[in-house]
């Protein structure tokens, strides 16, 4: 390695700095090892909300001194590229960070792994370019890591791009199915993995390379396209966890530890939250990423057989006389709260009915939404105090005791059929036993089902009561009626 | 040897994470997704490098998209983070 070292100027800078280059490149290394520390130390503050931002902010800093020290390396030559870069990326960053409603947070933060890994790309692409140019061969584990990491970034890159649009709704929220589907996308699969071990027995020409750069792209389109939007805190898990993986794979290619570690964290992390995220759906991995779940809207029920299974739909003045006696109130908010932006007047009922000694929580599933943590964050945002949100685990054992159980805009997640219907494509889910307090109240645009496109018996059971109409302005009306009762 | 050590380091390395991560509630799911996400970033220290060792056009403009890309990662994420963090608040004191 070391005698290699003096054949390649990239592998020169970076390999076996610490030994050959001085102590100026040794001091760099210390400051990245440094940067990692702060990076973890912050990540464990996250453990608390009280400590939380503290850590973001070491983080921050972490990486901030990584940059500067990045400055004083011996092979950059050259500033007015690196400023250039970096004032437009801060620049583009600070405007989306600032501008972006919460509710659009699942978006955002797929559009930054996808520039995570875009990024990653870009310089195991440089670093393979820089080779072909000099005519150099990498050594193997330089040459794997390379094409992998080239992989994976283009892979992260517009699939990310795929899951921006999909919730953002320039595309269709709904799992894009066509025939052959699952046979073109492995053919696909095993083409670029074909393209990856040429490239690397065979590092020669930029031709090949680009391809392998198209195919990464495609399949990151066409490995996305079929999964539906409630599908998404997975992918948006998995995709986190592989910019971490095409960052760390950078760090192999340039030799330097700190990208590694940083790299492996996110991986980690990315691979953690897809896990819970499965489990709450008691769905494998395979199954979200290859089954096409929501591809076809089920017809509402017409109004007429709603009527005739039993549907109570109840005016808001009704619903309020409802509150108005009860003692515990559990709200489980959905994807609808979120569409509807309904959180600052959902905030608005429960402050209205803790003044007058009613009990309020929240229950939050951990699929709710469109992200994980994705209620947690919109209901922060409206000033609820974090204490008020309970988990799955924390808060069933309280429906039985519950006088009314609000749902607004979710569905699946409070689907009694999950429990004890071995035929229902959600059999076996973890879902909040709303229908064990004793009125649920469910607002709701319509009857549609929900995501998993399944009627839900809850609509129709006995102590079901529907409030039609937009989250927003029925809540709204609730809280205005409410007054009368007060 | 050395690719030994740094496949050890990712290896820890990814330990590491699973037992950090596994502490943070599920109420700052979406932060730490952000954070995280911020912290892959760190690959702006290769883009840097590729920008800045004065190559020549395609070498160059990688590198300046590299670095324009994991800039937005690092300080988007970063401060969406933040703006998130500070909206989580504790149930203010019952008055007496």
């Amino acid at each position: 390695m070391v005698e290699f070292a003096y054949l390649n100027p990239l592998l020169a800078a970076v390999e076996g700095e610490a030994q050959d280059a001085g102590p100026l490149a040794a001091v760099i290394q210390l400051i990245y090892l440094g940067a990692v520390v702060c990076f973890i130390l912050g990540l464990k503050r996250l453990s608390h909300p009280l400590t939380a931002r503290s850590g973001n902010i070491l983080a921050a800093v972490g990486m901030f001194v990584a940059i500067v020290a990045t400055l004083l390396h011996r092979e950059i030559v050259s500033y007015p590229l690196i400023v250039i870069g970096i004032v437009v990326g801060s620049g583009i960053g600070a405007v989306f960070a600032r501008t972006v409603k919460m509710t659009a947070m699942p978006q955002m933060v797929a559009l930054l792994n996808g520039f995570g890994g875009g990024a990653s790309a870009l310089v195991a692409g440089a670093a393979f370019l820089r080779y072909v140019n000099s005519g150099e061969a990498p050594t193997l584990d330089v040459a794997i890591t390379m094409q992998l990491s080239v992989l994976i970034g283009t892979v992260t890159f517009s699939g990310s791009l795929i899951a921006f649009g999909k919730l953002q709704e320039l595309l269709t929220g709904r799992a894009v199915t066509y025939p052959l589907q699952k046979p073109l996308n492995a053919i696909l699969f095993a083409g670029v993995l074909a393209l990856v071990v040429w490239l690397v027995v065979a590092p020669s020409g930029w031709v090949v390379f680009a391809v392998l750069v198209g195919a990464g792209l495609l399949l990151g389109v066409f490995s996305v396209i079929p999964i539906g939007g409630a599908d998404m805190p997975v992918v948006i898990s998995l995709l986190n966890s592989y910019s971490g993986l095409a960052a760390a794979l950078t760090g192999f290619v340039i030799n330097n530890h700190g990208l590694v570690i940083s790299g492996a964290l996110v991986g980690a992390s990315g691979l953690f939250l897809t896990n819970i995220m499965c489990k709450a759906m008691n769905r494998s991995l395979g199954n979200v990423l290859f089954g096409a779940f929501g591809a076809a809207p089920a017809l509402a029920p017409t109004t007429q057989a709603a009527a005739a299974r039993g549907v109570r739909s109840y005016s808001v003045e009704d619903a309020a006389m409802i509150f108005a006696s009860a003692n515990s109130v559990i709200i489980v908010p959905g994807y609808g709260m979120a569409v509807a932006q309904a959180q600052h007047v959902v905030k608005e009922l429960t402050d209205k009915l803790a003044a007058h000694g009613i009990d309020v929580k929240f229950a939050i599933h951990p699929v709710a939404g469109r992200m994980p943590g994705h209620m947690n964050v919109l209901l922060a945002e409206a000033d609820v105090p974090y204490e008020q949100l309970l988990d799955l685990e924390g808060v069933n054992p309280l429906f039985p005791q519950t006088d009314v159980a609000l749902v607004i805009g979710a569905n699946d997640v409070v689907n009694p059929a999950a429990r004890h219907d071995k035929a229902s494509p959600i059999y076996g889910m973890p879902i909040l036993d709303v229908d064990k307090a004793r009125t649920v109240m469910i607002c709701k645009r319509s009857l549609n089902p929900g995501f998993a496109g399944i009627d839900n018996e809850l609509f129709y059971a006995e102590g079901t009561i529907m409030l039609f109409g937009d989250g927003k302005a029925t809540i709204t009306r609730l809280v205005a009626a409410l007054d009368d009762f007060f | 040897m050395d690719l030994i050590v740094i496949i050890t380091v990712f290896v820890l390395a990814l330990f590491v994470g699973m037992e950090v991560i596994s502490k943070v509630p599920p109420t700052l799911h979406t932060p730490l997704m952000s954070g995280s996400n911020a912290i892959s970033g760190v690959t702006i220290i290769g883009a840097m490098v590729v920008a800045g060792r004065g190559e020549e056009q395609i070498g160059a403009i990688l590198g300046v998209i590299a670095v324009i890309f994991a800039t937005i990662n690092v300080v988007g994420g970063f401060m969406v983070t933040d703006r998130m963090l500070k909206m989580f608040k504790q149930k203010p004191r019952e008055r007496t």
